[in-house]
């Protein structure tokens, strides 16, 4: 099937109101790359500007975004709502943390092997999770998750249980052409973390803007229709299920090398729903919405306790409470999340 | 799927001019907000920013509360006696959630943002150890009161202490030569089925084994238990003491259902007084513990022999004889573990009065005068106790309490020695590099 077939058979999903142009469209393809490189640009020029907290943190929501596109990827495009995410987060934090820490691997094949992890992980899950759609793949996911989870727990001797193991600061440097890559130096870290975002950002644009992804959309607006077209659905869903995998242990991987913690709490359910909340967040299906989403949320957190700790000193009154009034009016008011919101009503070729 | 369903649920809006003057003033408001101002230099005459990592929200906010209150009541004491080398003390809080990614993010803002001389007060374990890898490269010095044996065992960094409170594996050591003597010579041990329990499991039969008695079963609950009678027939019949460490909200039901299960003719029970913190004794379903033993690190029940560093250190904090926040007999505290933010706080001072401490760039001496403190006496200063601190390990070692619940209260029976707590150390922090 060629890419030009794709497309012509995709408009046949019945959405009105739906102002997005054909993916062929070549007017938007050079705005759309120019838009994403312009983001990668001017994270890249704030490496240098940042203040030094400001600067730590983008590294970390780069990393934790790279989590949300994973996520968005399953959810945003082909439309399966996990609740078992942060197990594929897990598979790749583990699989790296764990291999330096018990087998002494280098930083690289630590990361190939968290990544691997999320992929094995990811097909295993996804055989047997899209057997099932809807509410009982929520729920089955979830359950799988809650395995992983409680597996972590169990093997405590080797995992650190719900405490988590510490990865020495020496064991996360990289040996490059002489000299050592350290991967705990601020600035490496941000652009480690940057560049894993860039690789993913045009991946997942490159994906969803290509015959497969569009398939991934249909199948989320009429998968019986999709079917009947001709398409394998359940090939298609579980491919999108297995990058979606390895994007998110991708993400884990960087994240046990670039901040040297390893941990059950990731694999807990919270972990599940966090990439869920940035997605809605940032607006679903959007390719740069999980990122905006993921930072939104850290700031409104961040902002909300010196907020309260300006003008509410002594308040007995959670940060939590802000942030979940401010969730409720974003929804409220861009009930796509922002970007979804953005592309509805203002900027059409948003992808 | 959500696209169209969300917006197919809620009602059109088109949107306002106003609507969007209002997206773009929290926008702007976003980006002038106080995380951008920048901060002055500290000055010789600046306060000295202690960083508090609290635990206000998730499962330790119980905790974090009376670790605040804490906090709070001995740097009013420290402020009014003329601060530390001269200069007051200022405690900034930030909320880390109780979640180990937000904690070590909470670390980093204390250090490059707040512009903090150090880090201060993590309680639970998995915070401290996601932590304490950011400490370490911010080289921040970090001092936790979590009475976990991660600063002991010398897998985190040189940054991180625990000078304040003993940990896990000193506390169960030292529980052994009474239990041996005391309770009996059969031991069944019942615990959760993570971390917290696999620190009782591991550590407490060794430690009777050189007592003469021993563990004849261990029996872990799954995190996810709600019910237990069914655990229950697996207790040897032969048993003399059940040593329990159940934690969180399911300890009322464990302890009904064990007094369902045994009835008036039960064997001795002894327990870590963690699976009550802020809980009141006297509670619906606690009944079955009375006669039994707890381990608690500090009494939460004011006793004839207090000392009067004890009697002002309750008054200070602002806890009553029955270890509830004075004027709301329903707060009860973390009395058992508290303590460690008072005495942390005035280790501090003592290390930074004997480094020197002006600024930032004296954190290494900070840390080196630390590690070259070698022990503290009972008095206001340390009013749970007097106590050893063993610089290679980042660990101060001191006394333990062993009460019986009588009346409604916890009395105290048995004070165990600081040396009932020692172990051989398990590395060295003072060989890594600063």
């Amino acid at each position: 099937m060629t890419g030009e077939e794709a497309t012509r058979e995709m408009p046949a999903t019945p959405v009105p109101r739906r102002r997005r142009p054909p993916a062929g469209n070549r007017v938007s393809t050079g705005r759309v790359v120019a838009l994403h490189a312009g983001v990668i640009a001017l994270l890249l020029a704030l490496q240098f500007v940042l203040p030094s907290y400001h600067h730590g943190v983008l590294a970390r929501v780069l990393v934790l975004a790279v989590f949300a596109m994973g996520y968005n990827l399953l959810f945003g495009y082909a439309g399966l709502l996990s609740l078992g995410h942060a197990m594929f987060f897990s598979a790749g934090l583990y699989g790296a943390g764990l291999s330096i820490y018990h087998l002494g691997w280098s930083a690289p094949s630590a990361f190939a092997g968290g990544v691997i992890s999320g992929a094995v992980l990811a097909t295993a899950i996804g055989v047997l999770a899209l057997r099932t759609t809807g509410v009982a793949f929520m729920i089955v996911t979830m359950m799988f998750a809650q395995v992983f989870y409680l597996t972590t727990l169990y093997f405590n001797v080797w995992t650190g249980g719900d405490q988590g193991v510490v990865l020495q600061q020496q064991a996360r440097t990289i040996p490059f052409a002489g000299s050592t890559i350290d991967l705990t130096d601020p600035a490496t870290r941000y652009f480690a973390a940057l560049a894993l975002f860039s690789v993913v950002l045009f991946s997942v644009l490159a994906l969803v803007r290509s015959p497969r992804g569009r398939v991934l959309v249909a199948i989320r607006e009429n998968e019986q229709r999709t079917t009947m077209l001709g398409y394998d659905t359940f090939a298609s869903k579980l491919v999108a299920v297995v990058i979606s995998g390895i994007v998110c242990s991708a993400a884990g991987a960087a994240y046990a090398l670039l901040f040297g913690y390893v941990g059950s709490t990731f694999a807990s359910v919270q972990y599940s729903i966090l990439p869920l909340l940035w997605v809605l967040l940032g607006g679903a299906a959007t390719t740069l919405g999980p990122f905006v989403g993921t930072l939104l949320m850290y700031y409104l957190i961040d902002l909300s306790n010196d907020v309260l700790a300006a003008w509410a000193p002594g308040w007995n009154f959670s940060a939590i409470g802000i942030v979940g009034i401010a969730l409720i009016l974003l929804i409220l008011f861009f009930p796509k999340g922002l970007l979804g919101s953005i592309r509805e009503r203002w900027v059409p070729w948003l992808p | 799927m959500t696209e169209e369903r969300a917006s197919d649920m809620l009602p059109k809006t088109s949107l306002s001019r106003r609507n969007v003057l209002k997206g773009a003033g929290a926008a702007a408001g976003l980006a002038v907000g106080p995380g951008f101002v920048r901060y002055a230099q500290a000055q010789s005459s600046a306060p000295i920013k202690i960083g508090f990592q609290a635990h206000k929200t998730g499962i330790g906010a119980s905790y974090g509360r009376w670790y605040e209150r804490t906090t709070n009541a001995a740097v009013k004491l420290i402020n009014e006696a003329g601060g530390i080398n001269g200069r007051p003390v200022e405690i900034v809080i930030e909320d880390d959630g109780t979640d180990p990614n937000r904690g070590a993010e909470v670390v980093a803002k204390f250090a490059n943002q707040h512009k903090c001389d150090i880090v201060y007060g993590t309680l639970f374990s998995h915070v401290v150890i996601g932590s304490a890898p950011t400490a370490g490269e911010l080289k921040i010095p970090y001092y936790v009161v979590s009475e976990g044996h991660h600063v002991a065992s010398t897998k985190l960094n040189r940054y991180v202490f625990q000078p304040g409170i003993t940990d896990v594996k000193s506390q169960i050591q030292a529980m052994a030569p009474w239990i041996a003597a005391n309770a009996g010579k059969k031991v069944t041990q019942i615990f959760p089925d993570f971390a917290f329990g696999y620190d009782h499991r591991d550590y407490l039969p060794p430690a009777l084994k050189a007592q003469g008695a021993d563990v004849i079963a261990q029996i872990a609950i799954p995190p996810t238990e709600s019910s237990f009678t069914r655990y229950f027939p697996q207790i040897p019949a032969d048993t003399d003491v059940i040593y329990h460490v159940m934690v969180g909200p399911a300890v009322l039901t464990f302890v009904k259902e064990l007094g369902e299960f045994y009835g008036s003719n039960r064997p001795q029970l002894f327990g870590f007084i963690d699976s009550l913190e802020a809980v009141d004794i006297n509670s619906p379903g606690l009944g079955f513990l009375d006669g039994s033993h707890f381990w608690e690190g500090s009494p939460r029940y004011a006793q004839p022999d207090d000392s009067d560093a004890q009697k002002a250190y309750r008054a200070a904090v602002g806890i009553d004889d029955n270890g509830a926040a004075v004027g709301d007999p329903k707060d009860i505290s973390t009395a058992a573990h508290m303590f460690g933010c008072w005495e942390t706080l005035y280790v501090i001072k003592k290390a930074m009065e004997d480094a020197g401490y002006r600024g930032p760039e004296d954190r290494g001496k900070l840390v080196e005068a630390t590690e070259a403190l070698t022990e503290f006496a009972e008095g206001p200063e340390h009013p749970q106790g007097p106590k050893t601190f063993n610089g290679k390990i980042h660990q101060c070692f001191g006394i333990q309490y062993i009460s019986k619940v009588e009346n409604g209260r916890l009395n105290v029976v048995h004070k165990t020695s600081i040396e009932d707590g020692i172990y051989e150390p398990e590395g060295d922090y003072t060989t890594m590099p600063l």
